[in-house]
């Protein structure tokens, strides 16, 4: 069974992605589908029962989204190196300008502690950690700063903390 | 200058910690060396030829006399006594173990200063005028704007891993002594019609491979919006910029392929959709960081004749290594680390102690690191001068060859760089050598010659007078030598004369220019002006004349 962190805890995953193996209750659980699975099958996936998340790629645009978001309850967005920087700015997005409320998931082999002080910063709660990663070290890296000079989701209001000094 | 408050110095103290941690792990093999590398880049170690290579931020080229001294003592404890300063205002540690690189930024720490973001593919070290806050054309000083891009941008959580790295420059001058235009973004200080300042925005400059001129995406941008727009630019450029090839992936690229019209659509469409979330700049924080740069306490002077019944020497370095001050009674002194027989831009330990000690017996206690490799005083009292000259030639700080043939820009080439592909420290040497004569050099006027170990450009040969490249060739190491390139307020990039030349060749390649200029220039005219007017021909031909035709 597949462990996320989710708000700062280690939590058995009630998502699976489509193609795993679904294994005991698994009609509770949700399923994570890839962009282009549901736009070669959308008849299917809009009438499909399970609670549905998407997954994204680098390279595909959030705006593109607009108008599924409203039916999703997870976006999973692919980290699959250490200098892939597009996600970041998707999960701003998604966030930001397009008020996604569900579960903002990283996902990928980079997904390790040193990303996730800034990931959350741009919005993720959960994240599929890569296989071997620290688990403890993984919650730690949430206040690996404890300040931070821009506003952003979540924020962290360091420049407001100076003028209400 | 800035001092950090509370909330600056834990940001650091954090970072160290960060990195101590992501040092041991490996260390102790628990991160891949694929892994480490961007974590190592953005705090700006390379592992080098040799050794590791640590390059330290200085903040739009600004020390304090203790932050030299501090870097002069790491440099003597961790390092083998010197270091280099290099073309974006930074100083660069060549030996350092990477074992005790978090001791080094514990250190640089206690001193505010770090190296966070001088390498990788984020925002670097953001650069201004060395002349900044004392230039007498001056708009205003952009050093207060450099610091709060400096702080926007530091451990920015969505723009760190951007497809490449991201260079700003400001200028309030229209001199542009900061190369603003051969940035991936420039900003020019301007005045509009309300007398409100503000930024002309350029994009897409920048040197390396396929050298480019910034240009102008916005001609008035409001100091409250500063941060917005620059996070619309690079929100556009993390999106779009191409991630599949490291040599099309600078910002460059992106507005060539898009055109400039297309980019600059894109940004502002960008800027209009973020308006609700994007970082508004409130006047307090622009008044705090103003407050950090206001004058020095000035003595009231007159202008003197501090030349009359001096040496030949002090004079021609009053003349040469001093700059007019926007203040009566003191002037600008640049200090050179170009003294014949040693790399351009190194400094050693015990020189830094003593320009520290100086420093403050005449100049408020601040240094100034400028981009081609020399550092100031910039408020010197006139009557102080002599004194400061005895005290620099002691140093062998007083070469006064500033904007003289032999005042070059060299990066480390290949006897430090894993990237270069031919040196730079034995070419330059060599010029030195065969340009050794002060009289001579005054005679030819300013001429700046840049040069390269390879196309990542960190000399800026693109941009001088003389150019000069190192190719690797059969394996050996060759010499590209361009003429015609310039910044400071009209940037060109320079031409190629012709074929390549051996190492042995370059001194008698420049003797040949500079023979051809000798000839042909009119009166007042230097280098770049008599190139300008008669063109590459004659030079190339004489280049090119076997030994006994040019005779």
């Amino acid at each position: 069974m597949r462990r996320v962190l989710r708000r700062r805890e280690f939590i058995a995953d009630d998502w699976r992605h489509l193609g795993e193996e679904a294994v005991a209750a698994a009609d509770a659980r949700g399923l994570i589908v890839p962009l282009a699975e549901l736009r070669a099958h959308p008849q299917a996936w809009s009438e499909h029962p399970a609670r549905l998340g998407i997954r994204i790629g680098p390279a595909d645009k959030v705006e593109d989204l607009a108008a599924d978001l409203p039916r999703l309850a997870l976006v999973a967005v692919e980290f699959p190196s250490p200098t892939e920087g597009r996600g970041y700015t998707q999960g701003r997005l998604l966030r930001g300008r397009f008020g996604f409320t569900g579960e903002l998931r990283a996902v990928g082999a980079a997904v390790k502690r040193d990303l996730i002080f800034a990931l959350a910063r741009c919005g993720f709660d959960a994240f599929e950690v890569a296989p071997g990663e620290d688990l403890a070290a993984c919650v730690d890296a949430y206040s690996r700063y404890t300040v931070a000079y821009q506003s952003g989701a979540p924020g962290s209001l360091t420049l407001q903390r100076r003028y209400s000094a | 200058m800035y001092r950090y408050d509370d909330i600056d110095e834990t940001l650091v103290a954090e970072r160290v910690a960060e990195f101590r941690d992501q040092t041991r792990r490996f260390l102790a093999g628990e991160l891949s060396e694929e892994e480490f590398r961007p974590l190592r880049l953005r705090n700006g170690l390379y592992i080098q030829r040799h050794a590791p290579m640590l390059r330290i931020a200085i903040p739009y080229g600004l020390l304090s006399a203790a932050q030299l001294r501090k870097l002069g003592d790491i440099a003597q404890r961790y390092d083998r006594g010197y270091g280099h300063f290099t073309t974006r205002q930074n100083l660069q540690l060549n030996w350092p173990a990477l074992a005790s690189v978090p001791d080094i930024l514990a250190e640089l720490a206690t001193v505010q200063m770090h190296a966070i973001q001088t390498s990788g593919n984020c925002v670097r070290n953001v650069t201004a005028d060395h002349l900044a806050g004392v230039a007498p054309d001056e708009l205003d000083d952009p050093r207060p704007y450099c610091e709060i891009i400096r702080q926007w941008a530091t451990v920015h959580p969505e723009f760190t891993y951007l497809p490449r790295k991201f260079k700003i420059a400001v200028t309030g001058s229209p001199a542009d002594r900061a190369a603003s235009e051969v940035h991936d973004v420039g900003l020019h200080m301007r005045r509009n019609a309300q007398g409100e300042i503000g930024f002309e925005v350029l994009v897409g400059g920048g040197l390396g491979r396929a050298p480019a001129i910034g240009q102008v995406i916005r001609e008035f941008l409001p100091l409250p919006d500063l941060l917005a727009y620059l996070e619309a630019i690079l929100r556009v450029y993390n999106r779009y910029g191409r991630r599949d090839n490291i040599n099309k992936a600078r910002i460059k690229v992106l507005v060539k392929t898009l055109g400039v019209q297309q980019f600059r659509a894109e940004v502002e469409a960008e800027w209009e959709r973020a308006r609700a979330d994007a970082p508004h700049l409130p006047q307090a924080e622009i008044e705090r960081v103003r407050a950090c740069f206001k004058p020095p306490a000035y003595a009231c002077l007159a202008n003197i004749d501090v030349t009359v019944n001096r040496e030949a020497e002090f004079r021609a370095w009053y003349r040469y290594n001093t700059r007019p001050h926007g203040v009566p009674g003191y002037r600008a002194v640049f200090v050179s680390l170009k003294a014949h027989g040693r790399p351009p831009g190194d400094m050693t330990s015990a020189q830094m102690a003593a320009l520290a000690t100086l420093a403050e017996e005449v100049s408020f206690g601040l240094i100034r690191v400028a981009h081609d490799q020399n550092l100031l005083l910039a408020d010197v009292r006139q009557q102080d001068l002599y004194a400061t000259w005895l005290a620099l030639s002691r140093q062998e700080l007083a070469t006064a060859n500033i904007g003289m043939l032999t005042d070059m820009i060299a990066c480390p080439g290949l006897d430090f760089c894993s990237l270069a592909n031919a040196g730079t420290i034995s070419v330059a040497r060599d010029i030195q050598q065969r340009f050794d004569d002060l009289d001579y050099l005054y005679d030819l006027g300013e001429i700046e010659i840049k040069m390269s170990g390879c196309m990542n450009a960190c000399g800026h040969h693109h941009v001088g007078h003389i150019g000069i490249l190192g190719v690797e060739k059969h394996g050996e190491e060759w010499y590209q030598i361009t003429l015609g390139g310039s910044v400071n307020g009209f940037t060109a990039l320079g031409e190629v004369i012709g074929p390549s030349v051996r190492q042995d060749a370059v001194p008698e390649t420049i003797d040949r220019i500079v023979e051809v200029y000798r000839e042909r220039r009119a009166e007042g005219e230097r280098l770049i002006d008599t190139y300008r007017r008669i063109g590459m021909a004659p030079f190339k031909e004489r280049v090119y004349a076997s030994r006994a035709q040019a005779a």
